[in-house]
C-alpha cells in the first residue's frame, strides 16, 4: 500500500534520514523503532509532505507522494498525527473533530466515524465542549489521532503516541490501535518504546542513524539478540 | 454647551466610529489570521473609493447600489494581492518580517502612484446620491442619512463577519488556521486557500467602507493614509488579532475623536484618539480585547 523507496532527508546539511526503504502492506500494524534522533520523525514527515525528501520516492497505491502538497497528501486517505499532536489548543473537542471531516460535504459521511471514535476514547464524549488545551496529554493524543480518523484514511501514520502520557493510557492507545486496525485500516507507527509497539506489530523496521539497520516480523525482530540489549533491556 | 449639542456629537462620533471599526475589523482579520500587516489597507480604501466614484460617474449607480460591487471587487483584489505578493514574501528565508513589511508598504506606494498617473491628484466627489442631503430627526437629534445608512451597513457587515465565524465551517478553518496554520493539511484544508479567502474578505470589509465613505469624502490618491493610521491605532486599541476588538475599538475611536472635537480646535481632534492609545498601551499593552 506504502512504499518508500530509499529516502533521504537533510537540515541544513545535516543529516536526519539516509536512504530509508519501508514498506506497508493493507491491513498490517508496522512499527518503526529507533532511538532519539534515529530519524523517524523525520522519515514520516517526508512521506506525508511536510518535510520535502532529498532523494527518494514514496508511492502510496502506486502514485507517487513526494512533491505533493500535504493537504492533498491527506485527501488521498493518508493521515498522519504528528509528535506535538498540532491539535488546535483554543478550538473545543467538538470543533476540533469537524475539521477532521472539513473534506466531506454530505453529514452522513461527515459523522460516519465518530461511532467507531467515540467507542475507543468514550471520554472524548463527555469533554466535547472543553477546550482541546485543557484536555490532559493522554485525551490530546486520543484527540488527535480521532481527528485523524475523521478524515476516514486508509493509512494512518502515528508518530510517537505514546509520548508524554501516563503508562495506563499508554496501553489504551496501543488497544485502541489494533482495534482500529481491526476495522479494515492500515497502521505504521513510529516508537521509542519499542516493546508495547511490538506486541501490537505484524513488522518491524528499526532505525539508526537515519537508515534501516533491520527489519522483519514483529516476532523476528523481539527475539533478535541486539534488539534484546538494545532496546528492551534484556 | 447643551446636553443636546453634546449627544448630537457623540451620535455623530458613533456613526463615524462604526465606520472606522468596519476599516480596522479587516485589517485585524488578515492579521489575526497570519500574523501579517497590510501596509497597504488604506491604498484599498482608496481603492474601493474610486471605483464607487467612477461607478457613479460612468454608468450613474448610486453607491448604495454599487457597494456590493466594490466589496466583490476588493475581495478578488485582496485575494489576489495574497496569492501573487504575500504568499512570496512569506516564504522569505530570513528576516521574513521585514520582507512582508516593505512588500505591502511598497504595494501600498505603487497604489498611490498609480491612482495618482490614473485618475490624477485631482480631489474628486460624488456630488448627488439618493440620500445625499438628507437628515433623519430622532429625538431632537439630526443626523445625516448617508451617515446612518453607512452605520447600518457596518453593523450589518460585522454582524454577518461574525456568524461566518463563529457559525460555519469555513470560519471554524479560520479558527484552525489561525491557530496552527502548519497543521490545517493533516485535516485536508489548503492553508494557501484560507489565506487567500481571509485577505479577500477582510478586504471586502474595507471595500464595503470604502464604497460608503466615497458618498460624504473627497476622493483623492493619498486619501487612504489618515483612516489607515487610525485603522492601525484602532486594532491595537482593540487588541492584536481580535476582530471584535477591532470593531469595538473603531467605535471608541470614533466616541473620542468626538468627544475631543467639542473641546479642542478641530485641528487638534486625532489628540484623544492618540492619548488614548498612548493609555492602552501603557496600561494594557494587549489591547482592549486581546488575549495574547
Amino acid at each position: 500500500m506504502l512504499e518508500a523507496k530509499d529516502i533521504s532527508v537533510t537540515y541544513n546539511g545535516l543529516i536526519a534520514v539516509a536512504g530509508a526503504s519501508i514498506t506497508v502492506n493493507k491491513g498490517e500494524i508496522v512499527c518503526v523503532a529507533g532511538a532519539n534522533g534515529a530519524g523517524k520523525s523525520s522519515l514520516l514527515k517526508a512521506m506525508v509532505g511536510m518535510e520535502r525528501p532529498k532523494t527518494g520516492s514514496v508511492k502510496f497505491d502506486g502514485e507517487e507522494l513526494v512533491g505533493i502538497a500535504p493537504h492533498l497528501i491527506t485527501a488521498k486517505g493518508l493521515a498522519y498525527v504528528p509528535e506535538n499532536r498540532r491539535l488546535f489548543p483554543r478550538l473545543s473537542v467538538r470543533d476540533n473533530l469537524r475539521l477532521g471531516s472539513y473534506m466531506y460535504r454530505s453529514k452522513a459521511d461527515r459523522e460516519a466515524p465518530l461511532d467507531m471514535v467515540f467507542t475507543l476514547f468514550p471520554r472524548l464524549q463527555e469533554r466535547l465542549d472543553q477546550r482541546a488545551n485543557t484536555l490532559s496529554g493522554g485525551e490530546q493524543q486520543m484527540l488527535a489521532i480521532s481527528r485523524a480518523l475523521m478524515t476516514r484514511p486508509r493509512l494512518l501514520m502515528l508518530d510517537e503516541p505514546s509520548q508524554g502520557i501516563m503508562p495506563k493510557l499508554v496501553d489504551e492507545i496501543f488497544q485502541a490501535v489494533t482495534t482500529i486496525r481491526d476495522t479494515g485500516m492500515t497502521i505504521l507507527i513510529v516508537e521509542q518504546r519499542l516493546t508495547e509497539c511490538l506486541e501490537i506489530s505484524d513488522r518491524a523496521y528499526v532505525l539508526q542513524t537515519g537508515r534501516v539497520t533491520m527489519s522483519g516480523s514483529a516476532a523476528e525482530i523481539s527475539a533478535n539478540p541486539d534488539v534484546r540489549r538494545a532496546y528492551l533491556g534484556l | 454647551m447643551t446636553a443636546a449639542i453634546i449627544i448630537q456629537s457623540l451620535a455623530s462620533g458613533l456613526l463615524m466610529g462604526l465606520l472606522y471599526g468596519l476599516i480596522a475589523v479587516g485589517l485585524a482579520l488578515i492579521f489575526g489570521l497570519m500574523d501579517v500587516t497590510n501596509f497597504a489597507h488604506g491604498e484599498f480604501l482608496m481603492f474601493a473609493m474610486y471605483i464607487t466614484f467612477f461607478c457613479f460617474s460612468f454608468f450613474a449607480l448610486d453607491p448604495l447600489l454599487s457597494a456590493p460591487i466594490t466589496a466583490a471587487v476588493l475581495f478578488a483584489f485582496g485575494a489576489m494581492v495574497y496569492m501573487l505578493i504575500v504568499r512570496f514574501a512569506m516564504r522569505a528565508k530570513t528576516n521574513v518580517g521585514m520582507v512582508q513589511i516593505f512588500a505591502t508598504f511598497g504595494l501600498a506606494i505603487v497604489m498611490r502612484g498609480l491612482a495618482q498617473l490614473f485618475f490624477t491628484p485631482d480631489y474628486r466627489s460624488i456630488p448627488t446620491t439618493w440620500l445625499g442631503g438628507k437628515t433623519i430627526s430622532f429625538a431632537g437629534i439630526y443626523l445625516p442619512a448617508p451617515q446612518l445608512a453607512g452605520g447600518a451597513v457596518s453593523i450589518l457587515a460585522f454582524a454577518l463577519l461574525w456568524v461566518l465565524i463563529k457559525r460555519t465551517d469555513f470560519g471554524k478553518a479560520l479558527e484552525a488556521t489561525r491557530e496552527d496554520a502548519g497543521a490545517v493539511a493533516l485535516v485536508g484544508i489548503d492553508r494557501n486557500k484560507v489565506f487567500a479567502l481571509g485577505w479577500g474578505l477582510g478586504s471586502a470589509l474595507v471595500g464595503l467602507a470604502g464604497a460608503i465613505m466615497a458618498s460624504f469624502f473627497y476622493i483623492y490618491p493619498d486619501v487612504g493614509a489618515s483612516f489607515a493610521l487610525i485603522a492601525y491605532v484602532t486594532v491595537a486599541l482593540g487588541g492584536f488579532g481580535s476582530v471584535f476588538g477591532a470593531f469595538a475599538g473603531g467605535i471608541v475611536v470614533g466616541l473620542v475623536e468626538a468627544t475631543t472635537a467639542m473641546v479642542l480646535p478641530p485641528s487638534l481632534k486625532s489628540v484623544g484618539i492618540y492619548a488614548v492609545y498612548l493609555l492602552v498601551v501603557f496600561f494594557r499593552p494587549r489591547g482592549l480585547f486581546g488575549s495574547i
